[in-house]
This record gives structure tokens, C-alpha cells and sequence, in this order.
């Protein structure tokens, strides 16, 4: 059972994530592997983007632990669902970009001739030469995703955390964008990343998590992509019950304590 | 004759020389902050924070007369206090930041006025309320140099922080904690230029020579570096500008400064080269691509 031995990018520790003391992830155990390419699915409200946030660090848990092995939060590159950018700033798409650099410039790094090389490599590789000068505000939303991508490709971090990174895209564009994420993923970094489309994640992603506020099922995506489970995870109930009692495997785990 | 009316006043006046001196420092520093400002859909926050420097300023009046130097430092710890008072409500509960804001200024106005009521029936608070450019003394201008010098370098140490808190602030909050101190520097560094700003203008007119010069800026480039050029640039002909006018009419100086601001930002509406109206009515022809 050598296999065993591998390291683990992420842990989780029976953590509960959620808000206002409403749990909308409730304890999951689990970890992920190093360089593991995980997709994580669900219907809508099950806890996907929560999840995210928790692990890098935007949502404190509620309960338990989130060990990222060694890993700052600030060390993952996180690409929110909505992300909260005012398109409207004067912002050229180089200087965007290249606030990627930011772990190594930091406040006042310069950015010399190689960082520019770097910055251009980016914006290249997500098909986006050309595009250097424009402002932000002038992009298509397609366009704003691949920019997204490429200062995710910047950050070069060992763990990528993507909430829904395709939402709304064409398929020219998912195309574009899926290769890069293979191209992390052959690279050896942790790939998580919130997904609908169950063709994509059956024929790309090789790991699953199907999340129903609480785990359903996890491990190769053909053993969780059951009609069974995908039934289970859709009669998740949705709402917050704002009369909820306290958690009671919560009771059940002090009492045993 | 033209030397006359636009150097000479200069030349033959040392309080015309010091409030040239003072308003040219208060468009080098006072113009970018108006810029973020802007940028940050804040510009309403410029004016909030006017008023809530009152009571600290009307303080320092009770206490020292009219002594720019008290009223400058009473004004600078009730604008601080108000700052963060709100910025940190603001981050620590769910309160937008405006909100809380708005909530402090108003506390903050209430007891200036009622200060001021009690106790000063002055003709000089007029100085407090409108400023008085013409006025400066020695002290006086090495105090607005002074905050103009320390705002350029705070803001030249925040400027990375600053900018992406403003374009993507939960990538910021991802990736460092520079955040949060960045934009409370920020808005001490309003505080500051507005205390700078109402010892020429007085705390009503204080915000005009940040958000004007910014909204002409805003009509001419898409580029955050030229923006601020030509937001100082701005203010600062409005200073030069607003103090001849001032000088050969009966003007008083602070309104025409102001004045010249806004007839400059009417022209930068009309016939601004980005998004100007003149522009927007006569686009010329469609492009190919």
C-alpha cells in the first residue's frame, strides 16, 4: 500500500463552512493529492463556491480544519465565480495581468525585463496578443476570462482553485481555457475547480467531488458520476432553516470527546 | 498690459507669491488623491469628510483663536478619528462603507455645529467656513507643504495596493494583506489634503481642487498616470487662474478658484476627447474593425 504514502495538497478535517452559523458544507473529510485534477459538482446551492472560499481562507470554517499542507492561503491562485472587478478602472490589460507577479513583487518590486517577457507569455498564452494595451473595460466577457487565466498562469502557484471558470464562455473559449488547465495539471499542480457541465468533467477531469451541502460522493469521476448519486445530490435540501438547532453530530462527536 | 494682469499681481505681492506657492502645493497633492477618489466612486466621501473635520477644527478655534496651526491638528485628529472609525465598522461588521460613513459624518457635523454655536459668534469663523488663500502666513505654508510632501510619498508607497484594491480587491485580499492598511491609509491621506485644502478654501470648497480637477482628468484619458497629470495640471491652472480673477475683481479667492475649475470641467464635458459630449454626438463614421 505504498500509494498511500502520497502527499496531500488539501485536507479537510470535518469542516463545516457556511454562514451566519448556517452551515452550507457540512463536515467533510477528505483530501486532496498533490497534483490531483479535481472537479467539483453539484446542483446549485450545494456548496461548491463555499467550499472554495473556505480553502483559500476568504470564509473562515465553522468548524474544523482546512490543512493545505504547508501552503499560505495567499499562495493559491483563486478565480472567484464573480469576480469582483471594477471593469470601469483605468487598467491596461498588461498591467492587469500582471498584478499576478504580485507574490514576487510584492508592494514595491520592480518589474524588469523579465517579468515583462513573463507578463506577455501570459497574455500570449491565453490568445490574447495584441491586447496588451487595451483597457480592461473594453473586453468581451470571454475575453475577461482569458485575462483571468492568464494572471492565474502568473501567480504559478502550486494549487488553482477555479469556481465555475467556463460559466457563460463559448465553446472556442472553454476549449482554449480547458487546455491550460490540462497544461497545469501536467505540470503537477493542484487543479480545483467548480464545475456544471458533467460531459466536460466525465471526459477531463479524473477526480470528483459531488457536493450536496454535504459530501456525496468522492473519488474517480465514473464511480461518482452515478444516476444513484446525482439523485441523491438533487433532492438536496436548498433553504436555510432559520429555526435550526445546533448541529447534533456536533453533540454526538463532544459528547464521545 | 498682459504682464500686468497675469504676472504682475505676483511679482509686486508676497501674499499673492504664498498663495500661489500654497495652491500649487495643494493641486500636487490634492489632484491624485481626487483621482482615486473618483476612480473609487467615493467622491461623495471627499465631501462627507469635510464635514466631519468641523468639530476638530472649531475645537482648535475655541481653544487658540484663529490659529491655523491648532485647527489644522484639532481638524486632522476629528477627521482621522471619523475615518477610521468608519472604515473599521465598515470592514469588521457588514455595513457598507458609505453607510457607516455617513452615520460618523453626520455625529461629527452635529457636534461641530453646536461647538461653534456655543462659543464662537466670530466674524473670523467665516476663514473657517470659506478659508482665506491671501492669509498665509510663514507657518501656515510650510504646514500645507508639509502635508502635500508627506501625502505624496504615503501615496507613492500605497499606489500598488491602492490600485489593485480598486480593480479587483477580493484578488488583493487573495494574495496579501495590504489591503485593508492601504485603504485606510488612503483615507487618512483624505483627511489630510481636506485640513490642507480648508486653510485656502475652508472646509466647504476644501473637496473642489481634488474631485474637479479628477473630473476634468476623467474627460481626457483612459490612462491612470496621464489622469493624474492632467488632474494636477488642472488645479493647478485653477489655482493660478482663480487667484488672478480673484485679484483683479472682487472675487473672493477660494470660490474663484473653484469657479475656474468648473468652467474648465464644463469645457472638459463638452469637448473632452473620452466620452465628451461633442464626441458622443459627432463619433464620425464607424471603424472597420
Amino acid at each position: 500500500m505504498a500509494a498511500q504514502v502520497q502527499f496531500h495538497q488539501v485536507q479537510f478535517h470535518n469542516v463545516t463552512l457556511g454562514y451566519d452559523r448556517h452551515p452550507a458544507v457540512h463536515h467533510l473529510e477528505g483530501e486532496v493529492p498533490c497534483g490531483a485534477l479535481v472537479a467539483v459538482i453539484g446542483p446549485n446551492g450545494a456548496g461548491k463556491s463555499t467550499l472554495l472560499r473556505g480553502i483559500v481562507g476568504i470564509l473562515k470554517p465553522l468548524a474544523g480544519s482546512i490543512d493545505l499542507g504547508g501552503l499560505d492561503a495567499r499562495d493559491i491562485a483563486y478565480l472567484p465565480q464573480t469576480a469582483d472587478i471594477d471593469r470601469s478602472f483605468p487598467i491596461s490589460v498588461f498591467d492587469f495581468v500582471g498584478t499576478g507577479l504580485w507574490r514576487s513583487t510584492g508592494l514595491f518590486g520592480g518589474i524588469g525585463k523579465p517579468a515583462r517577457d513573463k507578463i506577455l507569455d501570459a497574455i500570449a498564452a491565453v490568445g490574447l496578443s495584441g491586447f496588451e494595451n487595451r483597457p480592461i473595460g473594453t473586453l468581451s466577457g470571454g475575453q475577461m476570462q482569458r485575462v483571468l487565466f492568464a494572471r492565474v498562469l502568473l501567480q504559478d502557484t502550486r494549487l488553482i482553485v477555479l469556481d465555475e471558470p467556463f460559466n457563460a464562455i463559448d465553446a472556442k473559449t472553454t476549449a482554449d481555457l480547458l487546455a491550460l488547465v490540462k497544461r497545469w495539471h501536467g505540470e503537477g499542480r493542484t487543479v480545483l475547480a467548480a464545475l456544471h457541465d458533467m460531459e466536460m468533467v466525465r471526459n477531463h477531469f479524473s477526480e470528483t467531488l459531488l457536493l450536496a451541502r454535504g459530501p456525496v460522493a468522492w473519488g474517480p469521476t465514473a464511480e461518482v458520476l452515478t444516476a444513484e448519486n446525482l439523485l441523491v445530490a438533487m433532492r438536496m435540501c436548498e433553504a436555510f432553516d432559520d429555526g435550526a438547532a445546533a448541529c447534533a453530530v456536533d453533540d454526538g462527536r463532544s459528547q464521545a470527546a | 498690459m498682459l504682464y500686468d494682469a497675469l504676472i504682475g499681481p505676483f511679482t509686486e505681492f508676497e501674499f499673492m507669491r504664498r498663495a500661489l506657492a500654497a495652491v500649487i502645493a495643494l493641486a500636487l497633492a490634492g489632484a491624485p488623491i481626487g483621482v482615486f477618489l473618483m476612480l473609487r466612486r467615493m467622491s461623495l466621501v471627499g465631501d462627507a469628510m469635510a464635514h466631519a473635520i468641523l468639530p476638530g477644527a472649531a475645537i482648535g478655534f475655541l481653544l487658540s483663536g484663529l490659529n491655523l496651526f491648532a485647527m489644522t491638528a484639532g481638524g486632522l485628529i476629528a477627521g482621522f478619528v471619523v475615518a477610521i472609525l468608519a472604515g473599521v465598522v465598515a470592514r469588521s461588521t457588514g455595513l457598507k462603507e458609505d453607510a457607516s460613513l455617513a452615520t460618523f459624518y453626520l455625529v461629527s457635523l452635529a457636534l461641530g455645529v453646536t461647538i461653534v454655536s456655543i462659543k464662537g459668534t466670530n466674524i473670523d469663523l467665516l476663514h473657517v467656513l470659506f478659508g482665506n488663500i491671501l492669509a498665509m502666513d510663514d507657518q501656515t505654508l510650510l504646514v500645507v507643504a508639509f502635508n502635500a510632501t508627506i501625502t505624496l510619498v504615503v501615496l507613492a508607497v500605497i499606489y500598488r495596493p491602492l490600485v489593485i484594491e480598486s480593480v479587483d480587491p477580493l484578488f488583493l485580499r487573495t494574495v496579501s494583506r495590504a489591503g485593508g492598511p492601504a485603504h485606510l491609509a488612503f483615507l487618512a491621506l483624505v483627511v489630510v489634503n481636506l485640513v490642507n485644502g480648508f486653510q485656502a478654501l475652508g472646509t466647504l470648497l476644501a473637496v473642489g481642487l481634488m474631485i474637479l480637477p479628477a473630473g476634468i482628468a476623467r474627460f481626457w484619458s483612459r490612462d491612470l498616470t496621464v489622469m493624474i497629470s492632467i488632474a494636477v495640471a488642472a488645479a493647478a491652472v485653477s489655482g493660478y487662474a482663480g487667484l488672478v480673477l480673484s485679484f483683479q475683481t472682487r472675487v473672493p479667492s477660494g470660490p474663484a478658484i473653484i469657479l475656474v475649475a468648473s468652467v474648465l470641467y464644463v469645457v472638459s464635458v463638452l469637448f473632452g476627447s473620452v466620452g465628451g459630449l461633442i464626441r458622443q454626438m459627432f463619433p464620425g463614421r464607424h471603424l472597420e474593425a
